[in-house]
Parts: structure tokens; sequence; C-alpha cells
């Protein structure tokens, strides 16, 4: 494999750049592997680079039952940020910034991250207190926050409504550090890093079935033949409790919704920062990607779903928090909409866990926070299967939690799936 | 757009109503275990495919509905009111004998 520097670019442009070598290898199935994780997402291929790389482990698969990086992956608004306030949750996101940071140096491949700022618009005293606290409670422990003035907002992102009755705007919380990645790159650069470490990535793989026996997982059954594991790791968000019922382990915390992402025709430079509107029912965030397009996205769909495709009305309720806020966006043309499945979990936050079978693990839940989280979630998840108990970082995010009243709800929403956006 | 034909009011689109969750839930008896009640509001079996869930027509004749709706084709098989007994009250007298 190619380490890409400016001296590879440079090389291979004398070649007419056709003599780039594959990304990552295309290995039939051994029939056995030390251990598989489930699902070649961003999650999945994060954690068998950090298994391989922060593990030493060797012989490890990850399965993939269509393509990588084609569901949630590919699915999302492409956010990274680390605001969270409540302690199961803070110090793992701060872990994953910490990592977004080093990232593209870390893979050897350029996941455009740019921390560009994130900018929550407040509209109400209150709504400004209730950050206040938020936002400090982060600076406590290191997360980078701030509260800014009108005045400050207005230099920084001029072309917002200021001139708003119902959705008045008096300041903005801000996380500076926070920003954007590029989406597919993330799933490539893993992909490529771990394969250079001998991870298997099996495409157009799905898993079949779980074949058991002694109380533990013996292996997959696939559609492309059995292989046998030692050790198995689910990170299939939007499918988890189909394959969690494969597993015949009954019920999970955990609805699968669909939620919707936007982009529009490419403008010229627009929105230095992410800006996100959420006041009275609207939901809303928005960047401009490198390319120009208008990155947005809003609420779920509102029922449960496993369909990867949005309905109209949702994409009217988005359309409607744009023009609100982003005046300037009225006549700009929508060229696409996806919708991504996503676990949606009874408090809004995730799973990295043990299982009731000894030798399987589970990372799922992961709401609307999946992209921001999946280089800490590899991380710890790695971490988990490696050494068989959980990092106390992550010791939170356990399927017990609900039965022993230690919810982990940020939004304090309640046990509603769809109401943890 | 989903269409969902209330049996209150028609065939209507889906914004109309308001979603309410799986209607195989049944909860315990105020006095039941904590495990049960765990179940009940914090399980989910999340079916892919055939499921029963509930929706409020809450912009038109706000009855709660039971809807027999396919959970990737989002094709819908029955819709019943929820409480078969306001169903009664609201149905024709004369439909019934007959």
């Amino acid at each position: 494999m190619t380490r890409y520097s400016a001296w590879s670019v440079i090389k291979n442009g004398f070649s007419g750049q056709k003599n780039w070598s594959r990304v990552w290898r295309d290995p039939e199935p051994k029939s056995e592997y030390d251990t598989i994780i489930v699902g070649g997402g961003l999650h999945g291929l994060a954690t068998a680079y950090y298994l391989a790389k922060n593990h030493g482990m060797k012989n490890i698969a990850v399965v993939e039952k269509g393509w990588l990086g084609g569901g949630n992956g590919g699915r999302n608004t492409t956010i990274v940020r680390s605001n969270y306030m409540m302690p199961g949750s803070r110090f793992f996101y701060e872990h994953s910034l910490k990592l977004w940071e080093q990232l593209s140096h870390e893979l050897n491949y350029n996941v455009m991250f740019s921390q560009r700022a994130h900018i929550s618009l407040l509209h109400s005293p209150a709504a400004r207190d209730a950050t206040a606290r938020r936002y400090n409670t982060m600076r406590l422990t290191g997360t980078d926050a701030e509260i800014w003035s009108l005045d400050q907002l207005k230099g920084a992102v001029p072309h917002l409504n200021y001139d708003n009755a119902r959705f008045p705007i008096i300041g903005a919380a801000v996380q500076r550090r926070a920003g954007t990645a590029r989406h597919d790159a993330v799933a490539w650069g893993y992909a490529r890093a771990a394969d250079q470490l001998g991870v298997d990535i099996l495409q157009n793989c799905e898993v079949t079935g779980v074949r058991r026996g002694n109380g533990k997982i013996t292996g997959l059954q696939t559609s492309r033949g059995d292989i046998s594991a030692n050790k198995v790791g689910f990170a299939v968000a939007g499918n988890t409790s189909r394959l969690w019922q494969m597993a015949e382990l009954g019920k999970l915390p955990i609805e699968s919704h669909k939620l919707q992402a936007f982009v529009s025709e490419p403008l010229k430079p627009l929105l230095d920062q992410v800006v996100v509107f959420g006041v009275g029912g609207a939901h809303f965030y928005i960047s401009q990607s490198d390319k120009g397009g208008m990155v947005f996205g809003g609420d779920l769909d509102w029922y449960k779903s496993y369909a990867q495709r949005g309905n109209l009305p949702i994409v009217q309720d988005v359309c409607e928090a744009a023009t609100s806020i982003l005046p300037c966006l009225g006549r700009v043309r929508l060229l696409r909409h996806w919708a991504g499945v996503m676990d949606m979990s009874m408090d809004g936050s995730p799973f990295i866990c043990k299982t009731p079978i000894e030798n399987l693990y589970l990372n799922a839940g992961w709401n609307y926070g999946g992209f921001k989280a999946s280089p800490a979630s590899g991380w710890y998840f790695a971490d988990l299967i490696a050494n068989d108990r959980p990092n106390p970082v992550i010791e939170g995010y356990n399927l017990q939690r609900f039965e022993r009243g230690v919810n982990i709800d940020e939004r304090g929403a309640g046990p509603d799936p769809k109401l943890h956006g | 757009m989903i269409r969902i034909n209330c049996p209150f009011c028609g065939e209507r689109d889906h914004s109309e109503f308001t979603y309410g969750g799986d209607a195989s839930i049944v909860y315990p008896a105020l006095d039941a275990s904590e495990e049960e009640w765990h179940d009940a509001v914090y399980l989910r079996e999340n079916i892919r495919g055939m499921q029963s869930e509930t929706w409020h027509h809450v912009s038109g004749c706000r009855m709660w509905l039971v809807v027999q709706r396919d959970t990737v084709t989002h094709e819908i098989r029955s819709v019943r009111a929820a409480h078969e007994d306001y169903a009664k009250l609201f149905s024709d007298p004369a439909e019934e004998q007959s």
C-alpha cells in the first residue's frame, strides 16, 4: 500500500495518476477469525482499527452486508462536537473530539476535519441560563465553551434573521473546536488503516444467522459462508434489534427511526460555521460543505421505520426552519435529501457493553450522535473487546441502566425514543 | 406521505396524525414487579415488517387509532379505533342492525 504524502502525489503525477495501489484489499472470507465485527460503518471500522492498533490483536474481520459507509456513515450531516454535560457522556465525547483533532495524521488519510465552530442560537433568557450552566460544566472538565453576546454573534454570522419577532436571537452558545468532517473519508480512512494492519474487510457479506453453543457464540452464518469466531462485536446501528433477535436475545431498549438530511445546490462561501437553531418545536442545523452545498437537517420522521427514505412533511418542516433563520436561502434549490435509520434508545444515550452472551459485545443506540462519536466509540469498543471489561469512561453505557434508574438522558425527554433528538 | 384511512374521517395524510408507538405494549398492574414495569416501559421488539402501532388523529377527530403498518415499505394493512366503545358510539345504529 502507498503511504500518502506530497511526494506520492508528485510521483504518481508523472505516470498520469494511473498507478495508485488499491486502497484496501478485497479478501475471501476465512473459515475462522479470532474477532469478527459485524457492521462496516464508521463504528465497526474504527473498532477493527483500534483492536489492531491499540491492542495488537490479529486475525480480525469486519463483515458488512453492503458497501463501506453505505449506511449511516454516508447518511448524516457530518457535525462533530463535544458539548455534552452529563458525566456519563462528557468525557466520552471530549475524548472523541481529541481523536478527531489527530485523525487525518493518525490514519494518513485526509478526513477534512474542519474546526469551524458550532454555534447554538439562544432565544430567551431562560435558554441562555440553562445553556450557561451546561457550558460552564463542560469548561470545568476542560472542554472549550463560550457564551456569545448578540453583538459578537452578529459580527461572526451577519446574515441570520435578527429581525425575527417570533424567534428573537439574543446570543449564542459556542464551541470553537467543534466543526465538520468529510464522512466518506472517515470510513475509507479507517478501512484503509485497518486493512494495512491486517484486518479483513468483507463487503457484501450479510449476516443471516448466529450460531450458538455452550452459552457462547461459535460463529456467524453469512451470505458468503459460515465463519467461526472467538469473539463477536455488533456495530450495526439501525438494525441492532434484528441481529439481537438472530442471537435469540429478545428485546432491546431501542427503536429504529429514520432521520433525514439535505444538501442544496453549491453556493459561493456563505456560512463559515455550524449553526444550530432549536426553539419552539423547531430543530435545525446547517453548515456549508467545501463544495459549497448547504448541508442541513432537522427532526426525525416521527414514526418508526426501517426505510432509508424520508417523508415530505419533514422536508417542509426543515425548509421552513431554514428560511425562518436564514431567509437568504429562500430561493436556493434543494439538490437531494436522504434518510438514515437510527437506533433511537430510551434515554438518548448509546450502548457500548457486554451482553448476556460472554463472547458477544454490543455497540448500538447512537441516536443523532453517531458520526461525531465514531472515533471514541471504536476506541472504547475495542478496549472492551480486548480486555473483556468496560473502561470507566463508558461504564454508564450499559443495558442495565434502566433497571437501576441511572439513565443518561441529556435532553431530559423520558423513555420515548423519538424525542431524543 | 403515508395515507391513513381513519374510520371516523376517511383517508387523510399522515401529517394530520401523531405517532403514538408500539400498540402491542400492555402495561402491567400498578403493583406489578419492577421487572415487569421495566420491560413494558423500556424494552421494544422493534419489528422490521408488519407491526401494530397507535396513531392519534390530532388534527382531525382526535381519536386514537390502531394501525397495522409495515415498517419497511410503510404499507398499511388495517386501521381501527383504539377504543372499541368509542367506535360503537360513533357508528350508525341502522347500519349495525342490518
